[in-house]
This record gives structure tokens, C-alpha cells and sequence, in this order.
């Protein structure tokens, strides 16, 4: 891995990654109660760019993810160690105020969450809270803008006012999406945002993933690996809460370096 | 069940299940259906008995409270002069004379109606009650009155009230001082002449507790204001304590052996009987903080000790029933976690913190054991509180004081007007019930 022989201290670390990095992720362990679900895990992730993380179900990919922006806060046996720093500040800092870190780093979970309000206030409801709309014309531009990049606006555009949660499965998921990207985030962290979607929903979320992808830093984690081969510049296997293996994508699934890696991509742990 | 051991022998050994025809049940399926249909029967039996004693408590209550809501009464035009004023206050005997006044007045309607019927002072008296007194309460009273017509409702003895709504039968009744069997035949003979008549008696609703020797006035008007303004109390301190209170819990407060301390603590409370929480507003409230005896307000603070478990129990479970995600999601979108309780937990919570409120007060509604402590049961509420403040701080009765004091007394016609006051009673939870119902179908409605 190319971190592990890095310096550890604050100022070194932001001099010696590329100006691109944006997460840097240094032995990070996560205990729920007893259980360690991540063992020791350091990544780097860039800025601009989409990561993958892949992993058999139960590796931990979610559970990592919750890390980056501090969901794990919310749960009472969940505990983090190390060290992880978005644009070189430490996030876990006693100063870091989690909500303003979570209007930073957006995210999109793993089964589809909408509120049970309607449709117009599930986008608008964060752009409200973070004053990001001056007049109602802003916000109406607001929640246009992030359903269309949700690939949900021809679906939903006449009935804004109905309830989020009357709608199907993979619409609720791209209402999800929508509703994460008009905070305006830097990164935005998706959990198998496409595992509820038809494949042209699929291709409008990649598509997306790709667009956004000129602005923010995406983390991905999918269980298609041809999902983490089409969008992601940067692949991440894990396995029982280890970081197996981080590398380019092509690298990753053309020349996997660990047997395992191997193994998992052509299907046979899993 | 059991079904593993009565399995079909018939099953082939080669461990495909034989392949039977869809139209026969086979016999497993005929037993399980067979649980089922029995299982539906006990469930509609154990219906249908809930609702025969529920019919049988409404059929008692109704029978028994409706004679509550009628009275019988003499209605009768007299005019009172200064003179004749003048002469019966001088008088040694003064109720006496204004008995005869009375009666003179009472000769001439039923001349006037064209009535013959043979009487005695004495038998109008056991009808009517205390004539003279009563008539020189109110010109003494109403000394303005003097010289004009006035229009009297003098209200019939418990018996008499009885006989006319079918609590006395002519077969009971053994002469005495109270009553005697001619006294009936003369009521009839009044009641068919149109003198004495039986109406609704809105009194009953409107009015105050009238003392032990005059059931025929009692109302439970003002022990309902009395609830209403407890309700008041219990609401206002209640709701929001029990609300702030279930979301620091359930939402902020850290996990740790303190917060079980306090849950269990609050189950506790909720268990505790209500006499006790009777006995604390009497010591703290009366005794220690000096607040008046009897008053609305303390009433309230007591019945506030008793809701609070009840409301910050439901409360706390219809804000665990909220999904998770739903905080997940508030809180993904940089929501601050006050934000997220507020914007999107409670709302979602509201139908169940509504029910558990509503719940609640109708248990304090119908409390009586605290009251007896704190010195509303057996108080005589005489009036309405004369202002909104003095409506909490005044003695007053509550309902259900009052009809355990009615309840109490030794008139059969106050037992009649606790059953009265029982229907009031159980009006005034329902009224709260559909309220909660309307509430939480608003709060549904809205997703
Ligand atoms: N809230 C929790 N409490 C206790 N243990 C948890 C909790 N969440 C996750 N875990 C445990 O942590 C480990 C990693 O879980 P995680 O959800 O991160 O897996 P995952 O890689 O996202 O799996 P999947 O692909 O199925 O979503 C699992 O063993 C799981 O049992
Ligand atoms: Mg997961």
C-alpha cells in the first residue's frame, strides 16, 4: 500500500500527498462494543476523482464509510480510532463541529431514506437549513437542478407536493441522491446508491457520479464490479474490516496483487 | 403445534413429496386451517363478551343516571306585597306566614284551573319541601321583587321526584313524616292538572352542589368547571415537561447505568398508586408551599405528578417507533441533531405523544383517590368561580369528588345524581377521546 511508509505527522502528511488528496485516512480502527469491524485501515482519497470501495458483504465498507463523515457518531457502541483529515484538518478534532462536517461531506446510505414529507421539501429541506437559497425562485432553481442531476426530474416534476415516500424503491434512492448533492457538498459518499436501480437508472446515476465528479470527490461503494470498473478512478478491496488493497482501478481488476483481491473480483469469495 | 410428529406415513421414501391434487386438502393443511378457524372463534367470543358487559355498563349507567336529568316541579305566579312583607317579617312565626301566603296563592291557580282537591298545609309541605322558608330566602333576598308577579319553580321533595321518575313505587311507600300514600294521590291529581310538572332539568348541568338536604338543586355544573380547570393545569405543566423531558432522554442524553437509573425510576412512578401522589400534594403543595385547600390549582399539580410517567413513557415509545434513517437522513444532510429531532422526529411522533397525552388525562380525569387528600371530595362546591385566576385558586369540587360525594349521602336521590354525574363524567372523555382522535388523524393525514 502506498501510504503505510508515509510520516504521520500533520504538516508532512499535507506536503507530501499530492495537492489532489483530499481524505487521508491513517490507521483507522472501529469497534462496535466487542466487535472490530475495521482493522487498521489507511487510504488516501483524492480529490476530483471516484473511489471504490468493494468487499465482501459485511467487510466493513459501510461502516468505513459512516467514518468520513462522522455517522458513526450517532451510534452509542460504534467507537473510531486514528486519524482520518479532510483537506489536512483532522475531522475527529474536539473542534469539529459533525454538522457542519456533514453539510461538507454529503452522503447517500445504503437503503433509500426519504422524509415523509413531499418530494419539493426532501430537496429543499438542507439547502433551507444551510441558508443556501435567497428568495423561493432560488430554491425552486435549487430543487430542479439536483433532481435533474438525480436523474428523477421528468418522474416527479408534476408532482412535487406528493409525499418522497410514495415512491417506488429506485425512484426514492435517486430522490436520495438529489436531495445529497443540493447541499452543495465538496464529497459526497454514496452506499450502493444503484443496488435498487434498473440499469437506465443505473447509467443516469454513473453519468452523474461521472459529472460530479469534475467538482467533488466521490466515494462509491458498490457490490458490481463493472459499476466500480466503469465509474471509479480508484478501487478499494476490503475484506473482515481490512483494507486488502487500494490502486488504480485498471490495476486493481486487470493485475490484483493479492490473492484475495483476486479471488473476489473473478467471483470466487464473496 | 404439533404437526411434525402426526406426519403422513404415506411420504415416499424417495424424499419427493408425493404430488396430490390441489383441490383436496391434504391432512396437514385441514388441521392448520382447523387451528385457525378455532383460534378466530376464541378471538370473536372474547369480542363478544367485552361487548355484553360493555352494554351492560352503558345499559346501568343510562338507566340509572337518566332520572338525574329530569325533574319534577310546581310552577306557580305569586305576588308578594310590601305590606304582606312588612307583616310576615314581624311576625314570630315568619316562615309560617309566608307558608299561607303561599298557599292563598296556590288556591287561587287552582281555582283558576277549575281543580277541586282536598289538602292540607302539612301534605304541600312533604311535597314541596320547606315552602315558607324558601320564599323568604329569596324576598329577603330579593327585596326589589316585592310587589311584582314572580314566576316560582319550587322544586318537589327527593320522594315525590322519585314516584314521578320511577325510583319510588306507590307499593313502598309505608306512611311517615316524609311521606304518606294520600300525598301521592294528590301529586297525581297536581301532575294531571297540569300544576306539577315533570321537565329537563338543566339545573342538574348548570348548577352547584346544593347541600345534603336539598338534592332536588344538586348540579354538577361547577365540579365540571372545577375539572376543566384542573385539566387546564395538568395540560399546560404535563405536556411540555413530559415532551422535553422524553426527547432529552431519548434523543441526547448519554446511554450510561444514570439514564437506566432514570428510566427505571419513571416506570416506577407510573406504578405508584394514586393516593400516594394524593399525600405529597398535600404535604408539599398545602403544607409547605401554602396553597389554598381544595383548589383547582393544587388539584392539577397533583394530577401533573400522576400524568407525567404516563405521557414521557408514550412519548419516549413513539419516539423510539420513529426510524432510525430518518435520522440518519436529517443528520446526512448536515442537519444539526435538534434540527433533526425537531423537524423530523417529532412531527412523525406526534400521533403517538398525542394518544399517550390524551391517555393521560383521562386517567386524571377520573382520579379521585388524590383529591380526597388534598380536600376536594366532600367539599360543597356552592357556586361558579367568579374569574379565569380565581377559577384555579377558589375551592372547588372536581367530578368525580363529586359524584363519590353524592355517592355518599344518604338521599337515594343523591345516588340517582351520581349516576347522573357518572354520564357527565364519561361524556367528557369521550369529547376528549374523539378530540385525540381527530388530533392524530390530522398529524397522519399529512404523509
Ligand atoms: N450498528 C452496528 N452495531 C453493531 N455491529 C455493527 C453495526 N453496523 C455494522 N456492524 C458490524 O460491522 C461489520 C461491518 O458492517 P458493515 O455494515 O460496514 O458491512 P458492509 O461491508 O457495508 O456490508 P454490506 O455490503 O452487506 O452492506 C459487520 O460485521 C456488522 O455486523
Ligand atoms: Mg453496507
Amino acid at each position: 500500500m502506498n501510504m503505510t511508509d508515509m510520516p504521520a505527522t500533520a504538516e508532512t502528511v499535507t506536503t507530501m500527498t499530492s495537492p489532489k488528496s483530499k481524505i487521508t485516512a491513517k490507521n483507522v480502527e472501529v469497534f462496535y462494543g466487542d466487535t472490530h469491524a475495521i482493522k487498521d485501515v489507511d487510504v488516501e482519497i483524492e480529490d476530483r476523482n471516484v473511489t471504490a470501495f468493494i468487499g465482501p458483504s459485511g467487510c466493513g465498507k459501510s461502516t468505513f464509510l459512516r467514518c468520513l463523515n462522522r455517522m458513526n457518531d450517532t451510534i452509542d457502541i460504534c467507537r473510531v480510532e486514528g486519524r482520518i483529515e479532510i483537506d489536512g484538518e483532522d475531522i475527529y478534532d474536539k473542534k469539529v463541529d459533525p454538522v457542519q462536517l456533514r453539510a461538507k461531506v454529503g452522503m447517500v446510505f445504503q437503503k433509500p431514506n426519504p422524509f415523509p414529507k413531499s418530494i419539493y421539501d426532501n430537496i429543499a429541506y438542507g439547502p433551507r437549513i444551510h441558508g443556501l437559497a435567497r428568495s423561493k425562485r432560488d430554491l425552486d432553481d435549487i430543487v430542479e437542478k439536483s433532481l435533474r442531476r438525480g436523474a428523477i426530474w421528468d418522474e416527479v416534476k408534476d408532482r412535487l407536493q406528493e409525499p418522497g415516500t410514495g415512491l417506488s424503491g429506485g425512484q426514492q434512492q435517486r430522490l436520495c441522491i438529489a436531495r445529497a448533492i443540493a447541499t452543495e457538498p465538496e464529497v459526497l459518499l454514496m452506499d450502493e446508491p444503484c443496488s435498487a436501480l434498473d440499469p437506465i437508472a443505473t447509467d443516469q446515476v454513473e453519468n452523474l457520479i461521472d459529472e460530479l465528479r469534475q467538482d467533488y470527490s466521490v466515494v462509491i461503494v458498490t457490490h458490481s464490479m463493472q459499476q466500480a470498473a466503469r465509474v471509479s478512478q480508484k478501487t478499494a478491496f476490503f475484506h473482515l474490516g481490512n483494507l486488502v488493497e487500494y490502486g488504480e482501478t485498471d490495476q486493481i481488476f486487470t493485475n490484483p496483487q493479492d490473492p484475495r483481491t483476486e479471488s473476489y473480483i473473478s467471483g470466487r469469495i464473496g | 403445534m404439533t404437526d411434525a410428529t402426526a406426519s403422513t406415513p404415506a411420504a415416499p421414501a424417495s424424499g419427493r413429496r408425493q404430488s396430490i391434487s390441489l383441490f383436496r386438502q391434504d391432512a396437514h393443511t385441514k388441521r392448520r386451517n382447523a387451528a385457525e378457524t378455532r383460534f378466530k372463534a376464541y378471538g370473536l367470543t372474547a369480542v363478544l363478551v367485552g361487548l355484553f358487559f360493555l352494554i351492560v355498563l352503558f345499559g346501568s349507567i343510562i338507566s340509572n343516571g337518566l332520572p338525574a336529568f329530569t325533574r319534577t316541579v310546581v310552577e306557580l305566579e305569586l305576588t308578594l306585597t310590601q305590606e304582606q312583607y312588612e307583616e310576615a317579617e314581624s311576625k314570630l312565626l315568619k316562615t309560617g306566614a309566608y307558608r299561607d301566603f303561599f298557599i292563598a296563592a296556590f288556591d287561587r291557580e287552582l281555582e283558576e284551573r277549575g281543580v277541586e282537591v282536598e289538602y292540607d298545609a302539612a301534605a304541600l309541605e312533604r311535597i314541596l319541601g320547606k315552602i315558607g322558608g324558601n320564599l323568604r330566602e329569596f324576598y329577603t333576598a330579593n327585596e326589589d321583587r316585592l310587589g311584582q308577579p314572580v314566576d316560582f319553580e319550587l322544586s318537589t321533595s327527593s320522594r315525590i321526584d322519585g314516584y314521578f321518575n320511577g325510583r319510588l313505587k306507590r307499593e313502598d311507600v309505608r306512611d311517615s313524616r316524609f311521606l304518606m300514600s294520600t300525598d301521592l294521590d294528590l301529586a297525581d291529581e297536581l301532575y294531571a292538572a297540569g300544576i306539577m310538572k315533570s321537565d329537563f332539568n338543566w339545573n342538574f348541568i348548570t348548577g352547584a352542589d346544593s347541600g345534603v338536604d336539598n338534592p332536588g338543586g344538586a348540579g354538577i355544573g361547577a365540579s365540571v368547571v372545577g375539572s376543566f380547570f384542573m385539566m387546564i393545569v395538568v395540560l399546560v405543566l404535563s405536556l411540555p415537561i413530559g415532551v422535553a423531558a422524553s426527547i432529552y432522554l431519548e434523543e441526547f442524553a448519554p446511554k450510561n447505568r444514570w439514564t437506566d437509573l432514570i428510566e427505571v425510576n419513571i416506570s416506577n412512578l407510573a406504578a405508584v398508586p394514586s393516593i400516594v401522589f394524593g399525600i405529597l400534594g398535600l404535604a408539599v403543595f398545602i403544607q409547605f408551599a401554602g396553597l389554598p385547600q381544595s383548589a383547582p390549582l393544587v388539584g392539577g399539580l397533583v394530577l401533573t405528578l400522576m400524568t407525567l410517567p404516563t405521557i414521557i413513557i408514550s412519548t419516549r415509545a413513539s419516539l423510539k417507533s420513529v426510524p432510525p434513517s430518518i435520522r440518519d437522513a436529517a443528520l446526512g444532510v448536515g442537519a444539526s441533531k435538534m434540527q433533526a429531532v425537531f423537524h423530523h422526529v417529532l412531527p412523525l411522533a406526534m400521533p403517538g405523544i398525542l394518544t399517550g397525552t390524551i391517555i393521560g388525562l383521562a386517567q386524571a380525569l377520573g382520579e379521585t383517590a388524590p383529591l380526597l387528600l388534598i380536600g376536594m371530595v366532600g367539599f360543597v362546591a356552592r357556586g361558579y368561580p367568579d374569574g379565569f385566576v380565581s377559577g384555579f385558586t377558589e375551592a372547588n369540587s372536581a367530578m368525580p369528588a363529586q359524584i363519590y360525594t353524592w355517592a355518599a349521602r344518604a338521599d337515594a336521590s343523591f345516588y340517582e345524581k351520581a349516576w347522573g354525574g357518572i354520564i357527565i363524567l364519561l361524556l367528557f372523555l369521550m369529547t376528549m377521546n374523539i378530540i385525540a382522535i381527530v388530533l392524530r388523524r390530522r398529524f397522519e393525514r399529512r404523509w
